[in-house]
């Protein structure tokens, strides 16, 4: 099962690399980790996300991450009510024929054009994981000369619905 | 003139460099014994040291690997951190082995590693190692330091996370420039670690848990581990224990945590456990397990362990509850307020004297034995004449290896504390140096390392350590020409193919001592162990006795890798 955890971090040399370096020895499969800062100074938020087999290895994740000195808050939020947002940035193959075509395509999953040039195209979209696979697998006839992803950032919403969410969350987790 | 001494004297007691100030620190920190090896990047720590009159020793190893587990050692039996200095590179790296022993066994150890000049840390500078990026999987927590004015709060922090909460190695990784800046202020040491807070008091629903399923449980069964030892709760696990009549195995780590020559107590359990022990995890209702991990060594196969019985687990590291064996009642907190809150809840438990009964019938019948050698010393024997001579109350030390399981066995631990070996590491040339700083944390105990003719070679060169400082360690080699255990396990899983386990090329041992100036006994027969082993412990020096024992003597009983508790191999019947 995929989850979506977050950690709050006292921003200490070496935090970073103290937890990934934790993940990886004991085997934790991390599909992506994005980090950056909060409103609050000397403090950093991360978000992972991991496939993970069952909830002991869940458990050990989270307690294992709460056992980091520098780390002050883990949350599973992947059966709360959240907003997950990841951004692409995709170097597609174009020409002028191509371009009204390309821009088709992109529309509709409200993703945009940064940078043209004679045989190329920039685009850049955010939103889930899903809607950006979606996107990537559909430019990617046109010929994808690079692209990259930041991984996953999340926050529960404001607002948690009582009892359904989990239900919903349980089927689409992101 | 006199005047002009009076200044000086004032002016010299004032902090100089980084390294006066770091000196300081230690003194601040109550520290009383350093174990260390200088070099380049740490001169300037050398120096300070030899500038002060600061009220601590300095031992110097000939290896970083004697200083750090010379360090363990101390820690083990002081329960105060140990404290290492090495210099950069070749220095730090030598001490790897010790982080991540301690790291396994929960020691506090505080280790000060030099770095090369700030800047030239990363342009791979002569002895430049990146010893932050090497330990930060085998310590607790490190540091480096970048600024002066955070040495007094980094070292307060590192010797407060190392001893406290579950214990741990610290290193601080202190570059030459830092050691050298001169400075004359004081600066504030107090810290504040909001994400490192332990849980010391268990949760009152947990424990009230545990004592509902106390008093129905008709075969409770305790499981001691090192967090008994390391939360000073013998007495307390002891009280338990007789007030509601529960049966107590130990973990290996955990031997002496309750006494073994308790009517309760059943003895080690695991993959050399007794089979009282083994058979009374498979067959109990209710295992409460106080401060161990569940090691594989301990629970054998995980799918078969403790079939019967619901599981609670009390602990001060929440992340041990749960990582191998389902808990039913996990318990986090400090093993000594855990029992007391547990005797407080005065519960009503069912009468369990079928069960002891049971036991204590498994003890007489299928007792620890082995098969006297009609030539050589029996290593199981000689063990029982070390406990009968010392009265059970040394303090023993070992490698890991055949020598450590049969100490393990057939030492009878009745105290805490007492009992200093690599665990989870299982660390060749552990012993020896560990024995010394066990020595030097209690200088008026008796100190016995017994160690096995392969560990005692990794570490050998310590012997310098003992005649320079002329500490009594009497050093036990169980030399069977062999690292035992592998030669064990090649003639039960590899049909006997001895690959590179025979060591024929020993040494003369007693040579070898003499060459130190110490003391070199040889035995080779049971006749002549008792009387030699009276006058080394009544001998007022450091020992070294070559034990030459039966060679192809094993190591049972046995819970093969991947099998149940139930299913142990060697069994006297």
């Amino acid at each position: 099962m995929r989850r979506i955890i977050t950690a709050t971090v006292q921003n200490r040399s070496g935090v970073l690399n103290r937890i990934t370096g934790m993940l990886s020895k004991r085997q934790f499969n991390i599909e992506s980790i994005s980090v950056g800062a909060s409103d609050v100074e000397g403090i950093s938020k991360m978000t992972f996300v991991v496939e993970i087999s069952d909830s002991q290895k869940l458990e050990q994740l989270t307690k294992q991450l709460n056992k980091q000195i520098d780390v002050l808050k883990v949350s599973d939020i992947t059966d709360n009510a959240i907003v997950a947002r990841e951004l692409a940035l995709i170097k597609v193959s174009s020409n002028s024929q191509l371009r009204a075509e390309i821009q088709g395509v992109i529309t509709p999953f409200r993703a945009s054009v940064i940078d043209i040039s004679k045989d190329s195209l920039i685009i850049q979209v955010t939103g889930k994981p899903e809607k950006v696979d979606a996107l990537i697998t559909l430019l990617r006839p046109y010929g994808i000369k690079d692209l990259t992803r930041t991984g996953v950032t999340a926050f529960t919403r404001g607002h948690q619905p009582e009892q359904q969410v989990t239900n919903i969350n349980s089927f689409s987790i992101i | 003139m006199k005047m002009e001494a009076k200044l000086e004297t004032q002016s010299s007691k004032k902090l100089k460099t980084g390294a006066d100030l770091l000196i300081q620190t230690l003194v601040d920190a109550e520290v009383d014994t350093i174990f260390g090896y200088p070099g380049g990047a740490v001169l300037p720590i050398y120096d300070a040291l030899y500038r002060s009159e600061a009220p601590f020793q300095h031992i110097l190893s000939r290896h970083e690997q004697g200083s750090i587990h010379a360090a363990e050692g101390y820690a083990r039996v002081t329960g105060k951190p140990g404290v290492v200095i090495a210099t950069s590179g070749p220095g730090a790296t030598n001490l790897v082995t010790g982080i991540t022993d301690a790291m396994m066994d929960s020691l506090p150890l505080v280790i000060l590693t030099g770095q090369v000049g700030k800047s030239v840390i990363g342009t791979d500078a002569f002895q430049e190692a990146d010893i932050i990026g090497i330990t930060t999987p085998i310590t607790k927590y490190n540091y480096q330091l970048s600024n002066i004015a955070d040495m007094p709060r980094v070292i307060k922090e590192a010797f407060h996370i190392a001893s406290t909460g579950r214990p741990g190695p610290v290193v601080i990784d202190i570059p030459k420039n830092i050691s050298e800046v001169l400075t004359s202020d004081e600066y504030d040491s107090d810290f504040y670690l909001p994400g490192y807070q332990p849980t010391i008091k268990p949760n009152a629903l947990q424990i009230s848990k545990l004592a509902e399923a106390l008093s129905h449980a008709s075969r409770p069964l305790i499981l001691a581990g090192a967090g008994v030892l390391f939360a000073n709760a013998s007495e307390e696990l002891k009280a338990l224990a007789e007030d509601y009549q529960i049966p107590v195995t130990t973990t290996l780590l955990g031997l002496g945590g309750f006494p073994g020559s308790n009517a309760l107590s059943l003895g080690m359990a695991g993959m050399h456990g007794t089979y009282t022990a083994n058979m009374a995890i498979q067959e109990c209702d209710l295992l409460i397990n106080i401060g161990a991990r569940f090691d594989d060594r301990l629970t054998g196969n995980i799918k078969k362990f403790a079939p019967r019985a619901k599981v609670a687990h009390i602990d001060i590291d929440p992340a041990e509850i749960g990582k191998n064996i389902k808990t039913d009642i996990p318990v986090v907190g400090d093993a000594k307020e855990a029992i007391n809150e547990l005797i407080n809840c005065t519960i009503t438990v069912q009468s369990h004297s079928e069960w002891i009964e049971k036991l204590q019938k498994d003890k007489v019948n299928f007792p620890l034995w082995y098969e006297r050698s009609d030539k050589l010393i029996s290593p199981q024997w000689l063990i029982e004449q070390i406990d009968t001579i010392t009265n059970g109350d040394a303090i023993v030390t070992t490698d890991v290896g055949q020598h450590q399981m049969w100490a393990a066995q057939f030492y009878n631990f009745n105290k805490p504390n007492k009992w200093v070996t690599s665990g989870g590491l299982g660390t060749m040339g552990f012993g020896f140096p560990a024995a010394i700083g066990a020595q030097l944390g209690r200088p008026n105990e008796l100190v016995v390392a017994i160690v096995g003719d392969g560990g005692f070679q990794m570490t050998l060169q310590e012997l310098s350590v003992i005649k320079q400082r002329n500490l009594p360690v009497k050093v036990i080699i169980v030399n069977n020409e062999a690292l035992g255990m592998v030669r064990q396990w090649q003639e039960s899983f590899y049909e006997e193919r001895y690959s590179e386990s025979l060591l024929s090329e020993n040494p003369d041992f007693v040579k070898l001592a003499e060459s130190y100036g110490i003391r070199g006994e040889l035995v080779s027969s049971e006749t002549d162990v008792p009387e030699l082993l009276k006058d080394i412990f009544s001998y007022d020096g450091p020992v070294v006795v070559d034990c030459r024992v039966e060679r192809l003597t094993a190591v049972n009983p046995m819970v093969v890798s991947g099998t149940g508790l139930d299913e142990m191999i060697g069994v006297k019947k």
